[in-house]
């Protein structure tokens, strides 16, 4: 029901009063390590989202610099990628995608402009509602296909169970591993730990995470996405982080184990084979790119249908990607302010790098809270208590 | 930066939030609005309506355009909607006795018939339950593919001896939800993608006059501010009129009354409830110490059974909306454009 209990159906992994003691014990935590900043790294979407709509950041304690990594896919989606859709789309091909895709930018187009132009855009919310409306026209349907592992298994196991021959899938899938090997390489990197996405973690297994911790010797928690998952990842992080320990620790052992989900990566790495390739804002990442095996170049978009992406280059606005400098923010040696584009040419309605298209990442939160964000209950309302509400 | 695409209107300015806003104030507001006389209410405020003085009275005007897909949608269609909105709008006014309506309908080249029978007997419903009559109508075809189906204008007046504006809010005033919030708009969004659960989610679209009409009355004078929270959901809504009242505004989002279904099917799209347009609920800035006694008067007619506080105004962080999520803080946001399902 609804208002009996105040409106939330109180669910069990959010309950206000452990928040409240585990945030406590990472603010005492965080003071004995002694240091600050303290950085600390999540790479995945869905962790960006849970901090950014249950207000976290407000209550981390402020030594604790927890960073936006390259967590969220949609938001490093490169430009040519985006490219690639747009092209497509004006050219009168149909494309399905998924709804966060539509407002990234491209060299001078998001999929949201060629909509606005005419082109047919279906959003949808997984590959099998992209497959049913395949099966229903009867005109090629290219799925423009972004995500990580998560969204990626998905994928391969719709390709390998036949689908209809108007169905073509065009790859922009990415994998984590890669990307931190890459985070952790990146000279000056303050990174002192990560906190790793728990349901990319349950096809994966923790035990990806194993080499790149014994070659770096930066602790890796895994962690689920509920307010406690992540308030518990992050305090366990910075225990490890106090102790000098790098391992990795698994957080989230309802949904993941060692070993992963053994059949969806068969499957995965059935489908697509890794290559290298660009992430918005942050590197060329080796084998960053999941690109589907030749064996299904019927159902490749990139092999079946000729994108020209030189037709987009006449009106290209100048370099201001090549300005960006979101992966140096990211790799917390930079802030926003260093950048010449933020507040400028880079804006939450008209972003340039990867940080400004999250609605968690660095500059995106700058940009809306003109810093830092500092929403401490104000003195009358402390003095008032919450009891405003408890009518 | 200026884009080739600034020459072109998107959708984004037609979903609520400061696009839209910024589209009416580029349209309507700069160039068409005069000066606004003896505390009359006109396009500078961009308010629900117009308010007009005649004679001792108030006369408010609203006017609104509908267009919806679907037509049709579990718990209403474009008929219900069409007559919901000018009645709540002047409602939220101050006006719930409404004087009269019009109503101009233009439809597409080979529009069926029968549904055209079926949104005329929801007009006709919707009129009887708001005790709203409309006087004066129009007609007009379009040929195929010159508009999606159907789109409905009406325009409400209504007179009212008090008007309540969206800008009447100070430091300590409490905000008060009719209703459970999102139903509308998440009934339409999982019709319209075609989700597997909108068996379950139904659209509250309704006339409320007659509830605005109770809670105005329990209280006389105390209902500072009013606003129906429908395009952009209720995180529009407060913002307008935390900026209009120069106020702060801290909301307790587990006092925020949300249905299960609606709560589950925003959490698997990844969209904020707040965001979501109701078309049969308000939001009530009221005196704090006449919080209980219009809770009780909401409480007992049959619409306002869910009505709850869910916040109050605050003399810090002007024209801000932050959101207590009982694990920390943030700032509500405003949508920027059309609603969509995320992947992360």
């Amino acid at each position: 029901m609804t208002s009996d209990n105040g409106g939330v159906a109180q669910l069990k992994f959010r309950d206000p009063a452990r928040a409240r003691s585990l945030a406590d014990a990472l603010e005492r935590i965080v003071a004995e390590i002694g240091r600050s900043p303290v950085s600390i790294m999540h790479v995945c979407g869905s962790h960006e989202q849970a901090i950014a709509r249950f207000g976290l950041r407000a209550t981390l304690p402020r030594s604790l610099n927890v960073i936006m990594g390259p967590g969220c896919p949609v938001c490093i989606t490169d430009v040519p990628e985006v490219d690639e859709g747009v092209v497509l789309a004006r050219h009168g091909v149909r494309l399905a995608t998924y709804g966060d895709m539509l407002k990234v930018p491209g060299t001078s187009l998001s999929l949201a402009d060629a909509q606005a132009e005419g082109a047919r855009i279906d959003v949808v919310y997984s590959v099998a509602h992209a497959i049913e409306l395949a099966r229903r026209i009867d005109e090629p349907l290219v799925f423009f296909a972004t995500g990580f592992e998560t969204t990626a298994v998905a994928t391969a196991a719709a390709v390998l169970r036949d689908p209809p021959p108007n169905f073509f899938v065009l790859s922009a899938h990415k994998y984590i591993p890669p990307v931190m090997e890459i985070v952790a390489e990146m000279p000056e990197t303050r990174v002192e730990g990560f906190l790793a996405a728990g349901h990319a973690a349950t096809i994966t297994g923790w035990g990806v995470f194993e080499p790149f911790v014994e070659r770096h010797h930066i602790p890796v928690v895994v962690a689920g996405f509920e307010p406690l998952d992540i308030l518990a990842g992050l305090v366990k992080l910075a225990e490890l982080v106090r102790d000098r320990r790098a391992t990795v620790e698994n957080m989230f052992p309802r949904c993941v184990t060692k070993e992963g989900n053994v059949r969806a990566q068969e499957q995965l790495w059935r489908v697509f084979r890794p290559i290298g390739g660009r992430w918005r804002g942050i590197a060329h990442v080796p084998n960053g790119n999941l690109r589907l095996r030749d064996e299904f170049a019927h159902l490749d978009a990139r092999k079946q249908f000729d994108i020209d992406l030189h037709t987009l280059w006449d009106f290209a606005p100048p370099g201001l990607a090549q300005e960006c400098i979101c992966g140096d923010i990211m790799a917390g040696i930079k802030s926003p302010h260093d950048c010449a584009l933020f507040g400028k040419a880079c804006v939450p309605h008209s972003p340039v790098g990867a940080c400004m298209v999250s609605s968690e990442g660095t500059c995106k939160i700058w940009h809306q809270y003109g810093g830092h964000p500092d929403l401490a209950a104000t003195a009358e309302e402390r003095n008032g208590g919450r009891d405003y509400c408890a009518r | 930066m200026t884009t080739v695409l600034d020459e072109r209107i998107t959708l984004r300015c037609g979903a609520g939030g400061q696009a839209m806003r910024a589209l009416i104030r580029e349209v309507l507001t700069d160039g068409l609005a005069r000066e606004e006389m003896d505390g009359a209410i006109g396009l500078a405020s961009m308010d629900d309506g117009a308010a007009l003085r005649l004679g001792d009275q108030w006369l408010v005007v609203t006017t609104d355009s509908h267009v919806i897909q679907p037509a049709f949608f579990p718990g209403g269609d474009i008929g219900r909607l069409a007559v919901s909105g000018a009645v709540n709008d002047l409602a939220v006014m101050g006006a719930t006795h409404v004087l009269a309506l019009t109503c101009a309908v233009i439809i597409e080249e080979g529009f069926p018939r029968e549904d055209l029978v079926r949104i005329q007997r929801s007009i006709r419903q919707t009129c009887e339950e708001a005790g709203a009559p409309i006087v004066t109508g129009d007609t007009k075809v379009m040929g195929r593919g010159e508009l999606d189906g159907i789109v409905l204008n009406t325009t409400g007046i209504a007179l009212t001896d008090r008007v309540v504006p969206d800008s009447g809010l100070r430091v300590g005033d409490v905000l008060i939800v009719t209703g459970t919030l999102g139903d509308h708009g998440m009934a339409v969004m999982a019709r319209r993608h075609g989700l597997a659960l909108d068996g379950e989610l139904e659209s509250d679209v309704a006339p409320i006059n007659t509830l605005v009409r109770t809670a105005l009355a329990s209280a006389p004078g105390a209902i500072v501010a009013m606003k129906d929270p429908t395009r952009g959901g209720v995180a529009s809504a407060l913002h307008e009129m935390a900026e209009k009242s120069h106020v702060g505004i801290v909301i307790d989002e587990m006092a925020v009354p949300v249905t299960d279904q609606v709560r589950a099917a925003a959490e698997l799209l990844g969209i904020d409830p707040l965001h979501i347009a109701n078309e049969g609920k308000a939001v009530l800035g009221v005196r704090p110490d006449a919080v209980d006694v219009v809770l009780e008067a909401l409480r007992a007619h049959p619409q306002g059974r869910n009505a709850v506080v869910i916040g109050r105004c605050v003399g810090e962080r002007i024209g801000a909306v932050v959101l207590d999520t009982g694990f920390g803080r943030r700032l509500v946001t405003e949508p920027d454009g059309e609603l969509l399902p995320r992947i992360c």
